[in-house]
C-alpha cells in the first residue's frame, strides 16, 4: 500500500509547515496546477464524446474515493457502495423536485442524507469483522436496491425520476462543455478534503485502525468510533457522486444501482491503489476508459477476418466485461499496489535517469 | 539533550512511598482453565521505575494488559490516580494518562514514523474529520504544526531523526522497538509500560534503551512500568521490583531484597550459580 516515496535529496525543508504541504516538492504542485489549467481548457478542445468520459471519471472518481477512504485507508470491506452513490442521485433529484431547492444546494444535501444512510448501515456494520461485514453491506446493497423500487414517492418507482439541471445564478450549466466545469470543481474540492482529513487526526486514526487496531486502540482511539465514522464519510462521497450524476444526465432510473456496479467500484480502488487518494482517479479512469478502449479495438476490426472468424460484432459486449475481470484478477497478481504504486515508480525512475540501474 | 517539558519533579522511590499512581488489588485473570494471574495485589508510586520480573509464563504481559485494559480482570479491581479503571476501555485509558509498548512489535507497518508517532497525540489533538478536512480554514493546521513541533523533540530524544519519514513497516528491529517508545511517549502519559523494551537487542542498543528509560523517567518525569529479561539492567535502574510466579506474586521491593529472597532464587533465578552471576553483575 503506502510505499517509501522517492524525494529528491537536496530538498530541504525549513519548517514543518514546509513540510506538511498537499504535495511533496514544489515541482509535483506545479503539475497539479498546470494538470487543472489543462483540464479547464477542455472543453475547447474536446468534443463531447470525451467531455461525457471525462465528465463520468470525475463522478465515478469522487464515489471511488469515498470506497477507498473506507476500504483502503481503513481496511473495512464493503459491497454495497453503489447503492449508496444511487441514494445520493435519488436523493439529490427528491429534494431539488419536491422542495424547489436549488441543484446547487440539494448536491451537498443529497450527501449528508446519503451520510445519514450509510451511519445507519454501517453503525452494526462497524461491528462485524471480515465476510460477516462484507456480507452486512451485500444486505444494505439489497434493502437499498429494494427500497428505490418500492418508495414511488423518492425515486419515482419503475419509471424512474427527473432531475433538474445544474444552474447557479440563472445560468444552466445542462451541456457536457458547462457541466464539465461543475463536475470539475467537485472534483479538486472532494480530493483536496480527503487529503486534508488523512494528514489531520481522524485520518490518522483510520489509518491506524487499519494497519494495528490493538494499538490503535491502546493509543487511545475508540474503534468503533472510527469505523462507523469511515462508513459515514464514505457514503458521503457515494452521495456526492450521485448527486453529480443524477442532474448531469437529468434522469435517474432505479435499475442502475446494482452489486456489480459495486463490484466495479472496488475494481476501482484496485486498479488504482488501495490506500492511495490520487490512485482512486487512476483507477476510475481506468475502469471508465478500457472498455472504450475495447469498443475502439473492435471497431477497428470490424470487417477484418478476425472480426468475421471471431464473430466480434455479437460479443462485444460479453468481452468488455471479460476484459475487466481480468484486468482486475491481473492487477491483484502482479500490481497489488495499484497505478498510483507504479506511477510512482516510474516518476522514480525517471529523476535518476540515466543513472537508474 | 531533551528539551522534555518536566511535568513532576523526579520522585526517588522512598520519597514518593505512599502515594500510588496505580493500584491492583486480588487481580485474577484466568482464561478457561489457565490461570494467569492469581489475586496479584500491588502498587506504584508516582515517579517509580517499577519493574515486573518472572519467568516465561509467569503473567507479567499478562499483568500490564490488566492495567492497559487490553484484558479486564476475571476477579479484583485496578485503580489509577484513585479511580476505579476496571471497567474502562484501552482508548479511554489512554486518554487518562496510561502509554505502552508491546512485547511483539505493533506498529502501524504501513504508515510513516512520524505518522506513527503522532497517532500518538491522538487524545491530546482536537481537530476532527471536520476542522481536519477544512485544514487552512480551522487552525487545524496551527494545531497540527505545534503537536509536530512536540513530537520533533521526542524523535530527537529518541534520535530517530534519520527515519521519521520512513514506512515504520520497513525499519530494523531495534529502530521500530524505538519507534514503538516514541509513540508511547507522544501520548504524554504519566504512566507508561514497556513490556520487554530491550529483548532482542545488542548490549549498545540496550545501553541506549535503558538511558531513554532512566531519562524518561527522571526528566520527563514519566512512572514507568518496566517488565524485562535482563537481570542486569533491572537491578540497575529499577527503584522497586515485583517477582511473578505462575500468575502469582512470591516477591516485591528494592533489587536488593528481592534479590536476596530466597524464594525468587529458587522460583526464577533457578540454579543457584546464575543468581551469584547476577549478583556480581549488579556489585
Ligand atoms: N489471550 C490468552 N489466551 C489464553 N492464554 C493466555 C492468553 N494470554 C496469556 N495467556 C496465558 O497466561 C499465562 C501468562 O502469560 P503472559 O503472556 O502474561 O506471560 P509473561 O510473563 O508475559 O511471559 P513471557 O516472559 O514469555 O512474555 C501463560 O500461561 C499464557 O499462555
Ligand atoms: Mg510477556
Amino acid at each position: 500500500m503506502a510505499g517509501t516515496t522517492l524525494i529528491p535529496s537536496g530538498d530541504f525543508k525549513t519548517s514543518y509547515g514546509a513540510d506538511t504541504t498537499v504535495f511533496p516538492t514544489a515541482t509535483s504542485r506545479n503539475a497539479a496546477i498546470l494538470g487543472v489549467a489543462v483540464l479547464l481548457a477542455a472543453p475547447l478542445v474536446f468534443d463531447n464524446y470525451w467531455l461525457n468520459l471525462l465528465i463520468q471519471i470525475g463522478y465515478l472518481g469522487i464515489a471511488a474515493l469515498g470506497l477507498n477512504i473506507l476500504v483502503g485507508f481503513t481496511g473495512q470491506i464493503s459491497i454495497g457502495h453503489a447503492a449508496f452513490f444511487g441514494f445520493g442521485a435519488f436523493a439529490s433529484a427528491w429534494l431539488s423536485n419536491s422542495f424547489a431547492i436549488p441543484v446547487a444546494l440539494a448536491i451537498p444535501l443529497a450527501g449528508v442524507m446519503t451520510t445519514a444512510v450509510g451511519l445507519i448501515f454501517g453503525i452494526p456494520a462497524a461491528r462485524l469483522k471480515g465476510l460477516y461485514l462484507a456480507i452486512a453491506t451485500l444486505a444494505a446493497q439489497y434493502i437499498l436496491q429494494d427500497f428505490f423500487a418500492r418508495a414511488g414517492w423518492f425515486t419515482g418507482g419503475v419509471a424512474g425520476t427527473i432531475a433538474e439541471p445544474f444552474s447557479l445564478f440563472g445560468y444552466d450549466f445542462d451541456t457536457d462543455a458547462s457541466y464539465f466545469y461543475v463536475v470539475l470543481a467537485y472534483v479538486v474540492v472532494m480530493f483536496l478534503l480527503a487529503t486534508n482529513l488523512m494528514r489531520t487526526r481522524d485520518g490518522r486514526a483510520l489509518v491506524a485502525v487499519r494497519d494495528h487496531y490493538l494499538s490503535a486502540e491502546i493509543m487511545g482511539i475508540n474503534l468503533t468510533k472510527y469505523r462507523t465514522m469511515s462508513f459515514g464519510i464514505s457514503a458521503f462521497y457515494a452521495g456526492i457522486g450521485g448527486a453529480l450524476y443524477a442532474h448531469y444526465l437529468q434522469f435517474v432510473s432505479v435499475e442502475g444501482f446494482t452489486i456489480l456496479f459495486s463490484i466495479q467500484f472496488l475494481g476501482m480502488i484496485i486498479i488504482g491503489g488501495l490506500g492511495s487518494i490520487m490512485g482512486s482517479l487512476m483507477g476510475t479512469a481506468f475502469m471508465v476508459l478500457l472498455p472504450e478502449t475495447m469498443q475502439a479495438l473492435t471497431d477497428s476490426l470490424s470487417g477484418t477476418v478476425i472480426d468475421r472468424a471471431l464473430n466480434l460484432k455479437d460479443s462485444v459486449a460479453f468481452l468488455r466485461e471479460m476484459a475487466i475481470g481480468v484486468v482486475i484478477i491481473l492487477f491483484l497478481v502482479f500490481e497489488p499496489d495499484g497505478l498510483a504504486h507504479r506511477w510512482k515508480q516510474i516518476k522514480a525512475y525517471w529523476k535518476l535517469y540515466p543513472f537508474s540501474h | 539533550m531533551s528539551g522534555a517539558p518536566v511535568a513532576t519533579p523526579p520522585d526517588r522511590a522512598g520519597e514518593a512511598a505512599g502515594n500510588p499512581i496505580f493500584e491492583a488489588r486480588n487481580v485474577s485473570l484466568r482464561f478457561g482453565g489457565v490461570r494467569a494471574l492469581t489475586e496479584v495485589s500491588f502498587h506504584i508510586n508516582k515517579g517509580e521505575l517499577f519493574s515486573i520480573i518472572g519467568p516465561n509464563g509467569a503473567g507479567k504481559t499478562s499483568m500490564v494488559n490488566c492495567i492497559s485494559g487490553r484484558y479486564r480482570p476475571t476477579e479484583g479491581r485496578v485503580f489509577f490516580k484513585g479511580k476505579d479503571i476496571t471497567d474502562m476501555t484501552p482508548n479511554h485509558r489512554a486518554s487518562l494518562g496510561i502509554g505502552r509498548t508491546f512485547q511483539n512489535l505493533a506498529l502501524f507497518g504501513h504508515m510513516t514514523v512520524l505518522d506513527n508517532i503522532m497517532v500518538g497525540r491522538h487524545h491530546l489533538l482536537k481537530n476532527n474529520f471536520l476542522t481536519g478536512a477544512l485544514y487552512w480554514f480551522t487552525g487545524a493546521r496551527q494545531e497540527e504544526l505545534a503537536h509536530r513541533r512536540e513530537v520533533e523533540e521526542i524523535i530527537d530524544f529518541l534520535e530517530i531523526q534519520h527515519v521519521r519519514k520512513a514506512t515504520a513497516g520497513t525499519l530494523s528491529y531495534g529502530l521500530r522497538k524505538r519507534v514503538e517508545l516514541a509513540r508511547a511517549v507522544a501520548l504524554k502519559p504519566d504512566l507508561i509500560l514497556l513490556d520487554e523494551p530491550m529483548a532482542g537487542m545488542n548490549l549498545e542498543e540496550k545501553e541506549d534503551m535503558a538511558r531513554y528509560i532512566v531519562d524518561l523517567n527522571e526528566e520527563w518525569g514519566m512512572t514507568v512500568v518496566m517488565i524485562e529479561h535482563d537481570m542486569g539492567v533491572v537491578m540497575d535502574i529499577s527503584h522497586r521490583v515485583m517477582v511473578l510466579d505462575f500468575g502469582r506474586k512470591i516477591a516485591e521491593g528494592s533489587p536488593e531484597e528481592v534479590l536476596a529472597d530466597p524464594r525468587v532464587r529458587t522460583a526464577y533465578l533457578g540454579e543457584e550459580d546464575e543468581t551469584d552471576d547476577v549478583q556480581q553483575e549488579v556489585a
